[in-house]
C-alpha cells in the first residue's frame, strides 16, 4: 500500500462518527437519493447515485466499525479501499457531486449523505485523487490566498476604480469597524459593482465596515476538495485579521460554499469558538432591514425569480431572508417550483466548477435549472452566490436562454431610497 | 380369557354367539370402511373377511403407563360392536384385565408368544424406562426385556397410547426414568403407533379390523400413526374453525365468547397442530370431544404434547421464558457492546494520532 | 426429527436463540455506533438541534410532494408493505398473544381477515420492490445480494404466515414450524444487515434533523 493510500484510509478512519455509523447501518438502498440528485436525473447515470458516491467511506466504516465486518476483516473477506476503487470514484465523487445536500433532505431513513461525501472527500484528496482543477485552486488559495489568484494590488485596483467611479471611500484595515466584509474572487474580479453596492447601502444605514487586507478572500477551497487541515489554516487567517481589526461581525457575501466555511465549518476547523459574529450579507441587510435601516423608493416590475444557493439557503438556514429583501423591491417576484429548501442546484457548487474535468457534465445537469426557468419564465434571475450567478449565465448561453442573472444585493443597491 | 374352544371359532361364530345381528354387523364394517377411507365396495369384503377371521392371539403388555389406555378402550357403558370386536380377539395376556395371576399369568404369556409365534398380535401401552430397569418391572422381568422378547415373535406390534407411541407423561422434561417410546426400541417388526392420551376406542378396533380383513398394517404417516385416524388435524375438522378464520376467540372460560362458542386458540387450543380423529369420530359413543365440551384440544396424540408450553398456552406463545432471557441477553450484551464501542474509540483515535497533517504536497499523486 | 419436533424446538429453544442474538445484536450495534462520539459544533447556533432531530424522527415519514412524484413507486410501495408488516406482526391476535406472554404487554387486535388481506397486499407490494429493484437502472445499480437476502427475509415471515394460516400444502406443525422458523431467521439477521434500519433509523433521521435544525433549517 503506498503512502498516500494509507493516509486516505487513515483519513477516512478519522471521519467515521456516530452520524456516519448510524447513516450506513440505515442505508435501505432505495434509490430515492437518485431523484433527489441532477447529477443522477439530468444523466440518468446511476453511479451518480448519492450514496453510491459515498462507498470508499463505507467500506472503511464496515471493516473498521462493525462487528461483522471487523470478522470479515480477519477472514479477508470485507471489500477494500484500494487505487483501483479511489480513481474510478473520483469523477463521481468530484465532477458528480455539488454537495448541494438535496439527498440529505429526502433520504427516508435520514441519511446526510452530502455530509458523508464531504467527509469521502477527505479521504481521496489526501489519497491523491483530487481532481487537478481543484488541486490547483488549493494551491492558490494557500499561496496566493485567492483560488483564482486574486492578490491584494487587484482588489486594491479595483476598490481604486470603485472610489473614483462613486466617489466614496471604501474602508481598507478600519480597526472597530463594526463588520469586516470578505469577498470572493469572483466578485473582486467579475462583478466589483458588489463592492460598490455594500458601501452604498452600508453607508445608507450607518453601518461601519471595513475590508482586510491580509484576509479578504471568502471562498475556502479546503472544505471543496476535502482537506480540513488546509480549510482550518485559510478560515485562521480571516479569524486573525477579524481579531486584529476587532471587528464586531466578519460578513460572508454572496457566495454558497464561503458561508459554509466560515461560518459552519470554520469554528470546527480550527477547534474553536469565534470571538465574533459570521453572517451572511443577506442576514445582515435583513436585520437592517429589520431595523428601518433600509429603505427603498423605487420597485423592480420586471418578472423576477430567485435562485437560492444551496450552501446560503439548504445547507446555511438562509432562506427567508432573501424573501424579505426581495419583497423591498420587487414588485412581480414568482418562486421556482421546489423553492426554499428543497431547491435545485445549479449544478457548478462544491468545486464543480474549478474542476475542468466536470465542465461538460455541469453544462449537462443544468438542463433542470433550465426547465426550471422555462416553467417561471422570468425576465430576471436573482441569486446571492458569485459562483452560482458565473454557471447561471454559462449554462443559460449554452441552452441560448436570454435570462440577465443579477445579484440581490446589487439589485437592493439600486433601489435605495435617496431619502 | 377366552376358553380354548372360543379359538377355534371365527369372529361371525363369536359375534352371532353374542345376538349381534347381521344387520348391526354390516353397519359396523360400512362404518369401519368410511373412517378408514376406504370404498364402500369394500365393506362386502371386510365382512367377510371378519366373518372368517380366526380369533387372533393378542399378548398386551403394559409398562410405565396409567391404565387409562385400557379404560378407555374396555370403558363400561352401551355395548358395543367394538367392544364386540375385542371380545374376539384371543387376548392371552393382559395383566390388568386377566383372572390369572403370578406364575400362572406369565405362563399363559410364555404359551402364547410359543403357540403362535410368528404369528400373535404385540400390543403395548405404556413407555419403557431405560434409565434404572428397577423402575418398571413385571414378574420380575424389566420392561425393556419383556418387550424384546415378546416383541421377536410378534406378527405385528400396536402401541396403544401416547407413551408407548412416543414416551408421554414418563419421557415429559426431565424424563426421570428414561422413559422411551416401543419406535425407539424396537425396528425390526411393523409398528402401528395409536396415540393419544387416551386413544380413541374405535381407533384401535378399527386398526384390528384393518388387520383382520388385509392381514397387513394400514397406511400410516410419518409418525407411524394410521392414516385413515390421523390424517386430518383437529382443526380442519373443528366445528369452530369459522370462528378461527373471523378471528372471533374466547378469552376465558367463562366469558361471552365461551358461551357463544368461539375458538379456543387462545385458551391453549393445540388443534392446528394435532392430527387426531376426535373431532369426526368423537367420544362416549359418539357423543362429542372435548372441544365441544369448551376445552381446548390438549394435543394429547402428539409427541411430547407434555412438554408444549402448557395446556393453556396458545401455540403463539414461545415455550421457553422468552422474557427472561432477553433481559439475560440484554445484560450481557450491554457488557459486550461497550467493549466494541471501546474498541471503535480506540481505533479512531490511533487513526486521529496516526493523522499527519496534510500539505499541498499530499494532494498531488 | 418430526415436525412436531421441529416445532417444539422453534417455539423453545429456537425462539430463545432467535431472541438471544437478536437482543444482543441490536444492543451491541447501538453501542458499536454511538460510542463512536461525534464532535460538538463549536459554531453558534441558529436552531436547536435535539427539537429538530426530534421532530426529523417524524416529518422524514412524509416525503415532499415533490420527492414523491419522483419516487412515487419506492414510496407507495414501501409504505404498503411497511404498514403491512406492522399490521400482521402488531395487530393479528396470535401475535398479540405471544407479546403478551413475553412482556405482559397487549392491545385489541385487529379482525383476522383484515389481517389476512393486509398480508397479501404486502406480499404484492414486496414482490412490487424486488420487480422495481430488477427494473430500475438505479436500483439494479446499487442492489447487492445483501439486499436480496433482506428482501428473502422480510417477504419470507409473510408467505409463510400466511400459508400456515389457510393450511396450504403442509402439516399443521410443519406449517406453524416454519413461520416461527422464518421470523427467527428474520430475528436473526435483523441486527446485522441493513435491516437493522428497523432501530437506527431514529438515529439516522435524529443526526439529520440535528444537523440541519442547528444551522436553522427543519431537514
Amino acid at each position: 500500500m503506498s503512502a498516500s493510500l494509507e493516509k486516505g484510509i487513515n483519513a477516512l478512519k478519522e471521519q467515521v462518527d456516530s452520524s456516519v455509523a448510524a447513516f450506513f447501518s440505515s442505508c435501505v438502498h432505495c434509490g430515492m437519493c437518485a431523484d433527489a440528485c441532477l447529477f443522477q436525473t439530468e444523466t440518468g447515470n446511476p453511479a451518480s447515485t448519492p450514496i453510491a458516491k459515498t462507498e470508499p467511506l463505507r467500506r472503511i466504516w464496515k471493516s473498521e466499525y462493525t462487528l461483522l465486518g471487523r470478522l470479515g476483516k480477519i477472514f479477508g473477506l470485507s471489500k477494500k479501499v484500494d487505487e483501483e476503487l479511489l480513481a474510478e470514484w473520483e469523477t463521481m465523487v468530484y465532477d458528480n457531486c455539488t454537495m448541494c445536500g438535496r439527498c440529505s433532505m429526502v433520504c427516508p431513513v435520514g441519511n446526510d449523505i452530502a455530509l458523508m461525501i464531504r467527509k469521502t472527500r477527505e479521504g481521496m484528496a489526501v489519497a491523491g485523487y483530487a481532481p487537478e482543477g481543484l488541486i490547483g485552486a488549493m494551491n492558490r488559495a494557500i499561496k496566493i490566498g485567492s483560488p483564482m489568484g486574486v492578490k491584494l494590488p487587484a482588489l486594491l485596483a479595483q476598490i481604486k476604480h470603485i472610489e473614483a467611479d462613486t466617489g466614496k471611500t471604501i474602508p481598507v484595515d478600519v480597526v472597530g469597524a463594526e463588520y469586516m466584509l470578505l469577498l470572493s474572487s469572483m466578485e473582486i474580479m467579475n462583478f466589483p459593482k458588489f463592492i460598490e453596492a455594500i458601501s452604498k447601502i452600508f453607508d445608507k444605514a450607518g453601518a461601519t465596515w471595513t475590508i482586510s487586507t491580509e484576509a479578504f478572500e471568502a471562498t475556502n477551497t479546503g472544505i471543496q476538495i476535502g482537506v480540513n487541515d488546509l480549510a482550518a489554516e485559510l478560515v485562521q487567517r480571516t479569524v486573525d485579521a477579524a481579531e486584529k481589526l476587532k471587528v464586531k461581525t466578519v460578513i460572508s457575501p454572496e457566495c454558497g460554499h464561503a458561508y459554509m466555511a466560515i461560518r459552519w465549518e470554520g469554528p470546527n476547523l480550527i477547534g474553536k469558538p469565534y470571538s465574533f459574529q459570521v453572517r451572511h450579507i443577506l442576514e445582515v441587510l435583513d436585520s437592517m432591514r429589520a431595523e428601518g435601516r433600509i429603505k427603498t423608493d423605487s420597485k423592480e416590475s420586471q418578472k423576477l425569480t430567485y435562485h437560492a444557493p444551496c450552501q446560503v439557503a439548504r445547507r446555511g438556514g438562509v432562506i427567508d431572508e432573501p424573501r424579505r429583501l426581495l419583497d423591498l423591491f420587487a414588485d412581480n417576484f414568482v418562486e421556482m417550483l421546489d423553492a426554499g429548501k428543497m431547491n435545485w442546484c445549479c449544478g457548478a457548487g462544491g468545486g464543480v466548477s474549478s474542476n475542468e474535468r466536470a465542465d461538460e457534465v455541469r453544462l449537462e445537469v443544468f438542463k433542470r435549472k433550465k426547465a426550471q426557468l422555462e416553467e417561471v419564465k422570468p425576465d430576471a434571475l436573482v441569486s446571492a452566490c458569485a459562483n452560482c450567478r458565473i454557471h447561471l449565465e454559462d449554462g443559460l448561453e449554452e441552452y441560448g436562454m436570454d435570462i440577465p442573472v443579477i445579484s440581490l444585493t446589487e439589485t437592493l443597491a439600486e433601489h435605495l431610497a435617496d431619502d | 380369557m377366552a376358553s380354548q374352544s372360543d379359538k377355534e371359532k371365527t369372529l361371525g361364530d363369536v359375534l352371532r354367539s353374542h345376538g349381534v345381528s347381521r344387520r348391526s354387523f354390516m353397519k359396523y364394517c360400512a362404518t369401519t370402511a368410511s373412517m378408514m377411507a376406504l370404498s364402500p365396495a369394500m365393506i362386502p369384503m371386510i365382512a367377510e373377511a371378519l366373518e372368517k377371521a380366526k380369533k387372533p392371539s393378542v399378548i398386551w403388555l403394559s409398562f410405565q403407563e396409567c391404565t387409562g389406555c385400557t379404560e378407555s378402550l374396555t370403558r363400561a357403558g352401551a355395548s358395543t360392536i367394538e367392544n364386540l370386536i375385542f371380545d374376539s380377539i384371543s387376548l392371552d395376556y393382559h395383566h390388568t384385565l386377566q383372572a390369572a395371576a403370578g406364575h400362572g399369568a406369565e405362563a399363559a404369556r410364555e404359551e402364547a408368544m410359543r403357540e403362535h409365534h410368528g404369528k400373535y398380535l404385540l400390543v403395548v401401552d405404556g413407555s419403557i424406562p431405560m434409565d434404572n430397569p428397577g423402575y418398571s418391572t413385571i414378574a420380575g422381568i424389566s420392561n425393556y426385556d419383556m418387550l424384546m422378547e415378546a416383541a421377536a415373535g410378534a406378527a405385528a406390534i400396536i402401541a396403544v397410547g401416547t407413551c408407548a407411541t412416543y414416551g408421554g407423561l414418563p419421557k415429559a422434561n426431565p424424563n426421570p426414568t428414561g422413559a422411551v417410546s416401543v419406535g425407539d426400541l424396537i425396528k425390526d417388526k411393523p409398528i402401528i403407533n395409536v396415540p393419544g392420551c387416551p386413544p380413541i376406542p374405535v381407533v384401535i378396533t378399527g386398526v384390528l379390523t384393518h388387520f383382520l380383513t388385509f392381514g397387513n398394517l394400514p397406511e400410516l404417516d410419518d409418525l407411524g400413526r394410521p392414516m385413515a385416524f390421523y390424517g386430518q388435524s383437529i382443526h380442519d375438522r373443528c366445528y369452530r374453525r369459522p370462528f378461527y378464520d373471523k378471528g372471533l376467540f374466547a378469552e376465558t372460560f367463562d366469558d361471552e365468547g365461551a358461551k357463544k362458542g368461539w375458538c379456543l386458540y387462545k385458551l391453549g387450543c393445540k388443534g392446528p397442530t394435532t392430527y387426531n380423529a376426535c373431532a369426526t369420530t368423537k367420544w362416549n359413543n359418539g357423543t362429542s370431544f372435548p372441544i365441544e365440551a369448551g376445552h381446548p384440544c390438549l394435543g394429547c396424540s402428539e409427541p411430547e404434547f407434555w412438554d408444549g408450553g402448557g395446556f393453556y398456552k396458545a401455540l403463539s406463545i414461545p415455550t421457553a421464558d422468552i422474557g427472561e432471557t432477553a433481559l439475560y441477553a440484554a445484560a450481557g450484551a450491554a457488557a459486550v457492546g461497550v467493549a466494541l464501542g471501546a474498541m471503535n474509540r480506540s481505533k479512531k483515535g490511533s487513526a486521529a494520532k496516526a493523522h499527519e497533517k496534510v500539505t499541498l504536497e499530499d494532494l498531488e499523486k | 426429527m418430526s415436525e412436531i419436533a421441529l416445532l417444539e424446538w422453534v417455539r423453545g429453544p429456537g425462539f430463545q436463540i432467535a431472541t438471544i442474538i437478536l437482543v444482543v445484536g441490536v444492543i451491541i450495534r447501538i453501542f458499536e455506533i454511538l460510542m463512536l462520539g461525534r464532535k460538538s459544533n463549536l459554531a453558534e447556533a441558529k436552531g436547536s438541534e435535539f427539537a429538530s432531530g426530534m421532530r426529523t424522527i417524524v416529518t422524514r415519514s412524509v416525503p415532499t410532494a415533490e420527492s414523491f412524484k419522483r419516487s412515487s413507486l419506492t414510496i407507495v410501495a414501501g409504505y404498503v408493505f411497511h404498514f403491512g408488516l406492522f399490521v400482521t406482526i402488531f395487530l393479528y391476535a396470535p401475535h398479540i398473544l405471544l407479546i403478551k406472554g413475553v412482556t405482559g404487554l397487549a392491545w385489541p387486535a385487529l379482525p383476522t381477515p383484515v389481517v389476512d388481506i393486509v398480508a397479501v397486499v404486502s406480499i404484492i407490494a414486496l414482490l412490487v420492490v424486488l420487480v422495481h429493484r430488477f427494473n430500475n437502472k438505479v436500483l439494479r445499480y446499487l442492489t447487492t445480494s445483501g439486499d436480496l437476502f433482506a428482501w428473502f427475509v422480510t417477504i419470507a415471515p409473510l408467505v409463510t404466515g400466511y400459508i400456515a394460516f389457510h393450511r396450504i400444502g403442509m402439516s399443521g406443525p410443519a406449517l406453524l414450524a416454519v413461520h416461527i422458523l422464518s421470523v427467527e431467521l428474520l430475528m436473526v439477521v435483523l441486527p446485522f444487515t441493513k435491516l437493522a434500519h428497523a432501530f437506527t433509523i431514529f438515529m439516522a433521521r435524529w443526526y439529520n434533523g440535528a444537523i440541519s435544525g442547528y444551522r436553522g433549517v427543519q431537514s
